[in-house]
């Protein structure tokens, strides 16, 4: 009838890109990987040719040997760092969604806390990290660590919830509020999705500075009870054991990097059909 | 072409069923809304609205016309039960009152940007209105759907907002309003962000929709033609401060289609309503 649709849907030109992806997708992780590999090439000739003291730069062979026989030691001390920055991760998300929902529930409170919520954003986790250790004791360094990092994540969550559960369309709170929608029907179907874009983008930057907080941490804890990456590092300076060092703060970045993909790829999973962030470009 | 036919039906149909001189009493003595003497003035001073007054009969098509700031979209927030007034009252004389004196509305709204939630689907779009009362998602499948073959967008249930035109979006808009169907559908300038081919279609389909859904329509415009094409009657608004300046019946048959446009009775209209809106701006 004339209800019939006559108009253009996007499908056809989506359908015509389809075939580009593949290519582009091979050609993201190809040119990194030569670009890599090109590096650690020239890294070992100059290493080499201009003959450097291991002391100073271990070529990438050394690095990868040394990596292979303290396997043992690296995947423990990995243990440690990675309990000590997912858990605190995982803290942050947790709390700083939780308090970011609850800082927007009203004004006041909102206005109330929200200067003492950038006042522990702005001091360097250094500066406080000695303090904490000291309250929590050296018997429990760990924990120290845990909070540390945790100060660090915390914010970016926070931060973004809080934007994130603002920037609901003002029609739809309209739409919301002619069908009489209560708080908690507002905050599930209309603010909670709404926000979870900053969500996911604030825990991204988190899960990276969870990883920092607790490097840092365990750089100023020092020595005896905290045994990750970080201490690897120091220990190995202190030796001049500088392939050891090299090969520890590998781990650290590959580290670092899989947290960055897994978050990325959550991202991707609960925005690809919606949010411009995840679309395909399609034109 | 289908229109012809149609057109030959139009004359068989009387027109009593739609116009005020219609012999069924009870429409004429029970308004739905009943606005009267309704001001609104804001806290610096600005009057939106000075002493309003206007009934709104079943089954009718009413249109407010008017420049930009006139009150029109004031007007229609306000029977929607979104934001207060100063002085006034507005009567459901038909609808039930709960406890605390409150109207049981049943109005659909929709809003010149389609306002979708562009997480969902067209079919959790459409059903949204649903979940607020909360009805159960299977229970009203059938209803959901039905609604949106109204619009013509059946095939299109599993679709995400921004897979569709902006004509589409709206059909999603007012089927979302219909969903509940309301005894009032409020429409503000809903075809105004589109193109001047899906407008004139879209406001086809909205006399056919209108006379399926058996619902009365307020609807605020700045078109002239458009309120004449499709309204039962007209009310002319003036600015500065808002008020009703003069209002018009187009006493003519239904289904209306596109061979109306051409004929000199609709030119007529369009002067008279012109003129009117002239006296009004000069005011």
């Amino acid at each position: 009838m004339s209800l019939e649709n006559t108009l253009p849907l996007e499908g056809e030109a989506a359908s015509d890109e389809a075939q580009t992806p593949p290519r582009r997708a091979l050609l993201d992780r190809l040119l990194p990987t030569i670009a890599g590999l090109v590096f650690l090439l020239g890294w070992e000739g100059l290493v080499r040719g201009y003959n450097i003291s291991k002391f100073i730069l271990p070529p990438p062979s050394l690095i990868f040997t040394t990596m292979i026989a303290q396997r043992d030691a690296l995947l423990r001390s990995l243990q440690f760092t990675a309990t000590i920055s997912l858990s605190a991760f995982c803290l942050a998300i947790v709390s700083g969604v939780t308090l970011g929902v609850l800082l927007t529930q009203s004004r006041t409170v909102e206005r109330t806390f929200w200067p003492y919520a950038v006042a522990m954003q702005v001091t360097p986790v250094v500066a406080i990290a000695p303090l904490i250790i000291i309250w929590v004791g050296l018997d429990r360094v760990w924990l120290a660590l845990l909070i540390l990092a945790w100060i660090v994540a915390f914010f970016p969550m926070l931060s973004n919830t809080a934007i994130g559960m603002k920037s609901a369309d003002h029609g739809l709170i309209n739409v919301f509020d002619l069908y009489g929608a209560s708080r908690w029907k507002k905050l599930r179907y209309l603010q909670l999705p709404s926000a979870m874009p900053f969500i996911l983008a604030g825990a991204r930057i988190s899960s990276g500075l969870s990883v920092i907080g607790a490097v840092v941490a365990e750089f100023v804890a020092g020595s005896g009870s905290a045994t990750g990456l970080a201490y690897m590092i120091i220990e190995s300076g202190t030796m001049l054991n500088i392939p050891r060092m090299f090969s520890a703060l590998t781990v650290l970045s590959l580290f670092g990097l899989t947290i960055w993909h897994i978050t990325s790829a959550v991202q991707r999973k609960l925005l690809s059909k919606w949010h411009e962030s995840e679309l395909k470009q399609e034109n | 072409m289908q229109m012809q036919s149609q057109g030959g039906a139009v004359l068989a149909i009387p027109q009593a069923l739609v116009t005020q001189d219609a012999p069924e009493a009870s429409a004429r003595t029970k308004p739905l809304v009943r606005m009267q003497h309704i001001s609104k003035v804001y806290s610096n001073g600005t009057v939106a609205l000075r002493n309003l007054n206007l009934d709104v009969e079943q089954n009718e098509f009413v249109s407010l016309l008017g420049p930009s700031g006139c009150g029109k979209s004031t007007a229609l927030r306000l029977v929607a039960g979104l934001g207060g007034f100063t002085r006034g009252a507005i009567d459901w004389p038909t609808s039930t009152y709960d406890a605390y004196g409150k109207p049981e509305r049943e109005v659909g709204f929709v809003f010149q940007e389609a306002t979708l939630m562009p997480w969902a689907t067209v079919f959790d779009n459409v059903y949204l209105p649903l979940r607020l009362k909360n009805m159960n998602r299977k229970a009203v499948t059938e209803r959901v759907k039905s609604v949106l073959e109204l619009v013509g967008l059946d095939k299109f249930a599993d679709s995400y907002p921004r897979e569709l035109s902006g004509g589409m979006k709206m059909r999603v808009s007012i089927a979302r309003a219909l969903v509940t169907q309301p005894k009032l559908l409020l429409m503000d300038e809903p075809f105004a962000a589109l193109d001047e081919i899906t407008r004139t279609k879209l406001s086809n389909d909205l006399l056919d929709i209108w006379r399926k859904a058996q619902c009365t329509v307020m609807f605020v415009t700045h078109s002239v033609f458009e309120s004449v094409y499709l309204s039962t009657r007209i009310v002319v608004m003036a600015a500065r401060p808002g008020r009703i300046v003069g209002e018009l019946p187009i006493d003519e048959p239904y289904p209306r289609d596109p061979s109306f446009r051409m004929t000199p009775r609709y030119s007529a209209h369009c002067r008279e309503v012109s003129s009117l809106l002239d006296k009004a701006m000069n005011s």
